[in-house]
């Protein structure tokens, strides 16, 4: 008997083909909005289009009157129910629907349930509000004025906009580092607010059983667990009477994260009339109201010395996080993970202060596509870098190659606290620098410029901390951070596995049951997958923040490690000897020095159900819980060049080159679509996604016009290395998160790589998105062009 | 001959003037009472019943709702029912025959093409379109074939290899 070929059970390192494609390119992709339900009513949205404004008066007379309207609810009405307010996952409060005032431009007034989604937006046209409007704050600087009017008034002795202030590290030892440096390398950034903007908008049907009192939401989340407590703690219903569904997601990237008003509004419309209620939002309402991202101002400081060691790190940051602090951040860490920014570089000490103020902005924050903030740690890093770098007058290459924390450091204690875990940092860096062909293309760009043309080279290196826990540290609300999984073998050795996480698109149907074939040898094709109904999955966290892979893929791994602990039993009474001469090959028990005698995995589960030894529990099930020991801590060198046209601005990528270092790959294929899909949002960020506002607050980005996304014309092509892999110590399976690297990782690349090539004006910084009229301003005023467009104070 | 009787109109008020329009989707002939402001990918959707044509803006920016009106892409969130009156339409449910995918369906799949699925369908029908023109398209034709959908998720390297790969089947089945 021949041991069984692990890729052609689709197993570990298998590029197996998706699962999931098989209904998605028919169309039988089932959506929230593809859901129909008998009776299911149609609720719309009325938003403020004033971005601070007080409420005089709200009438709804002619609404009601519109024939197919069932509803129109106020917050004046759920007020009565103690719901015009709800609890955020930041330990702040959010208005479901505004009583007193709106805050932002796109607040949530009032609400119409109708017979059609028509007529509900016909209704919500018919709702006459009357507002007074008052002073609106659109940045931190404003927020913190003197005279600042204050946004949060509806919480008592509420004397300014400052959400909290956070710091960390060791203040003294840095500023004694800093007054030992050389050079001090200084830099101001503003990384811009933007959306995730998955293309499927939020919605949610409400389904109230009016017989069984139980509550059944589906609804667009990447953590439906978390949304049953809110729901739970919100509406005041029993946990167990609520059941969240999360069905196909049509991109998540932590847009899907928060509980949103809508959510509320349609759980409480199905609660009153007895029917389901369903809300789908429409693109403007998804840009304007729900999970922005970024929008946070960077002071940075690198102490360092003449041969180009740093010696400290310095940071002060204000971030803008829009009427309610409504960030799904692990609650220790008011500004999420930022302080795991350097990471990847061998310094000694470094302190960071940050402040969080409140504006007249929707509620900011959220991961997107992120660990909790390390896209902006990651990217204020790596510009901090290039800067420091120039400021030396060292390539850019060797300055990080000086730094990078070496091979035989692991696990390394940052200056912040965090263990990283194992990484190649110097062998990556070279993968990179050799694939883009670094001294040649130094060369043709000092050839180029000699000939007027601008030529430039972006490099950025990073790791960053994904898949939280460990429970100690990171809790969203109090809950801590772990996940599960669930496998049930059948008796003819077919398995179904749950787990509480939620694929958006991660392909976690394929993926988790192949870490199941490389488990117990069950073939992929025989696992089925599910996730996302609260009914059935166990409990977990849900998918956001990279953590699928090395929390609940951990958890998948240790489910079939019992699983195979409880086969060996009853290999051992099928083969009649003892568990210790028992011997393990992918999918199959054996006698130790009598290979032939063995039985299969499948032989094991029959007996589980029609031979069990006496005394042994029936069945071959169980559930594992996992809280992981660490963080993972991939290595990511991204290198771009670009050419940039001075008479224009406009700048284009030459090549792009990914190095990932993510440990273990379970399938290389979806690994690899994770990072060009990162690449593409790091390239947008730099070119050309942000949203920003105008003195009045108003939204400029509402809609897919002015909020530009790259398209297949646009964007470029990527060329990514694997060669390098360093598995995790801690992980089971030595995987390491991904999903978020490049977009972590990846604006840096493309921003250095414009201020590479114009180097010469002696403009340190343009900050995001480099437009062509900004870049363009760069090069003709040889100035920098700071903050966010187009509302500047020059 | 199948009806259709389309939700939204049969529940609108009742001064509203109703349309009765016959069309053909995937091959099947339908009429349908519509009111004259329902959109094309509602009638798709919510009338007949086929959910694979998505929207994901409703402005005719991301092209999740793209169908073809006689073998043209269109963006359905920006027709009108009415509009396709006598019309043929075809959506990612008439791409696959009974027993066979489409070539683009499984060039997808085997390039990896998508991920969260939702633009999937109006990425399909808008390559389509082109192959049906253009049999053996450069990477820049397909590039600018798909200019208007958008795509979150993949960042187009594998939708474009997909279509390429359908393009290379195509190409083989008419060759053999
Ligand atoms: S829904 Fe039609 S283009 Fe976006
Ligand atoms: S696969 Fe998700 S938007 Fe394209």
């Amino acid at each position: 008997m021949t041991a069984l070929d692990e890729i052609k059970i689709g197993g570990l390192g298998a590029s197996r083909k998706r699962v999931e494609d098989s209904r998605f390119i028919r169309g039988r992709g089932n959506y929230t909005d593809d859901i129909v339900l008998p009776g299911m009513l149609h609720m719309e949205i009325l938003r403020s289009p004033l971005a601070h404004a007080r409420i005089v008066s709200i009438d709804t007379s002619k609404a009601w009157q519109i024939p197919g309207v069932h509803l129109v609810l106020t917050g004046e009405m759920m007020a009565t129910r103690n719901l015009a307010w709800m609890p955020t996952l930041s330990y702040d409060t959010q208005a479901v629907l505004a009583t007193d005032k709106v805050r932002f431009q796109g607040q949530e007034v009032a609400c119409v349930i109708a017979d059609d989604p028509y007529i509900a937006k016909d209704a919500c046209e018919a709702i006459e509000v009357e507002y007074e409007p008052l002073p609106v704050i659109v940045n931190p600087e404003q927020a913190l004025a003197e005279a600042a009017p204050i946004i949060r008034d509806d919480k008592t002795g509420t004397t300014s906009n400052v959400i909290f202030n956070w710091e960390v590290g060791d203040a003294a030892g840095t500023e004694s580092a800093f007054a030992r440096a050389d050079k001090i390398s200084r830099l101001r950034l503003h990384y811009p607010r933007s959306h995730p903007s998955p293309i499927e908008c939020c919605g949610s049907i409400a389904d109230f059983n009016r017989a069984t009192s139980k509550l059944t939401v589906y609804m667009t989340t990447q953590a439906p667990h978390i949304i049953r407590a809110a729901v739970a703690l919100v509406a005041e219903l029993p946990e167990h009477m609520i059941r969240i569904v999360s069905p196909d997601i049509g991109g998540g990237f932590g847009n899907k994260v928060p509980v949103y008003p809508g959510y509320v509004c349609s759980i409480l419309a199905s609660i009153l009339l007895e029917r389901p209620v369903k809300w789908i939002e429409d693109k403007t309402g998804n840009l304007i109201s729900t999970g922005f991202a970024r929008d946070i101002y960077l002071d940075g400081e690198l102490a360092l010395r003449e041969d180009g060691k740093i010696l400290a790190v310095r940071m002060h940051v204000d971030s803008d996080h829009g009427a309610f602090f409504s960030d799904a951040q692990p609650s220790k860490f008011k500004i999420g993970l930022l302080h795991s920014t350097f990471a990847c570089y061998d310094v000694p000490v470094g302190h960071i202060t940050a402040r969080g103020t409140y504006t007249n902005k929707a509620p900011g924050g959220v991961a997107y596509r992120c660990s909790f903030r390390v896209t902006e740690a990651m990217f204020f890093q790596e510009r901090m870098i290039h800067q420091a770098a120039i400021d030396l007058g060292m390539d850019a290459a060797e300055f990080r190659r000086i730094n990078l924390v070496p091979d035989d450091a692991f696990p390394y204690r940052t200056p912040f606290g965090f263990l990283t875990d194992s990484g190649q940092y110097g062998k990556c860096l070279d993968v990179g620098l050799k694939a883009i062909g670094y001294e040649d293309f130094r060369k043709q760009q000092a050839q180029a410029k000699a000939n007027g043309r601008l030529l430039g080279l972006g490099i950025s290196t990073m790791t960053e901390p994904l898949g939280a826990g460990n429970s100690r540290e990171y809790d969203i609300l109090g809950i801590k951070m772990f996940d599960s999984a669930e496998l049930k073998i059948h008796m003819t050795g077919k398995a179904l596995l749950r787990t509480g996480s939620k694929s958006q698109g991660q392909g976690h149907e394929t993926t988790w049951a192949q870490i199941v074939a490389h488990e117990l040898g069950i073939p992929a094709e025989d696992v089925v997958v599910e996730e996302g109904d609260t009914d059935t999955a166990p409990f977990g966290m849900g998918t956001y923040a990279s953590r699928s892979t090395p929390v609940a893929g951990a958890a998948v791994a240790m489910v079939s490690r019992k699983i195979r602990a409880k086969a060996r039993k009853l290999a051992a009474h099928l083969l009649e000897v003892s568990e210790e001469d028992l011997e393990w090959e992918l999918g199959r028990f054996y006698v130790r020095g009598a290979a032939d005698r063995g039985v299969t995995i499948t032989e094991c589960a029959l007996a589980a159900y029609t031979n069990m030894p006496d005394g042994m529990e029936p069945g071959l099930e169980n559930t594992a819980y996992y809280d992981p020991p660490n963080l993972t801590w991939p290595f990511a060198v991204y290198i771009v060049t670009v050419e940039v046209d001075p008479a224009t601005g406009v700048w284009d990528v030459l090549n792009m080159v990914a190095v990932d270092d993510c440990g273990v790959r379970i399938n290389p294929m979806i690994v690899e679509g994770q990072i060009m899909g990162g690449l593409t949002e790091a390239y947008a960020m730099a070119n050309m996604q942000f949203i920003t506002f105008d003195a009045e607050g108003n939204c400029v980005g509402a809609n897919y016009m002015d909020y530009l996304l790259p398209t297949a014309w646009e964007t470029p092509g990527y060329e990514l290395h694997s060669e390098v892999v360093t598995p995790s110590p801690h992980h089971p399976i030595g995987a390491k998160g991904i999903g978020e690297c490049a977009a972590v990782g990846g604006p840096a690349a493309f921003v250095n790589a414009v201020m590479d090539a114009i180097t010469d004006t002696g403009v340190r910084n343009i900050d995001m998105p480099l437009l062509p009229d900004r870049v363009w301003e760069a090069i003709t005023k040889r100035r920098d062009v700071s903050g966010a467009p187009p509302v500047r104070t020059d | 001959m199948t009806t259709v009787y389309d939700d939204v109109g049969d529940q609108a008020a009742g001064d509203v003037p109703m349309r009765r329009i016959a069309f053909t989707i995937n091959g099947a002939r339908k009429i349908a009472e519509v009111e004259p402001r329902l959109l094309l990918a509602h009638l798709i959707r919510r009338g007949v019943g086929l959910t694979g044509t998505h929207m994901g803006c409703d402005t005719t920016n991301c092209g999740a709702c793209t169908v073809l009106v006689d073998g043209k892409p269109i963006k359905s969130c920006t027709m009108l029912a009415v509009q396709a009156d006598g019309h043929e339409i075809t959506t990612v449910e008439g791409l696959a025959s009974a027993s066979e995918l489409h070539p683009l369906q499984e060039g997808f799949r085997a390039e990896h093409g998508l991920q969260c699925g939702f633009c999937t369908p109006g990425m399909m029908l808008a390559a389509k379109a082109l192959l049906d023109v253009n049999p053996d398209p450069t990477e820049e034709d397909v590039r600018w074939a798909l200019s208007g959908n958008l795509c979150r998720c993949t960042g187009y390297q594998n939708i474009v290899k997909s279509v390429l790969w359908a393009a290379a089947k195509l190409r083989s089945q008419s060759a053999g």
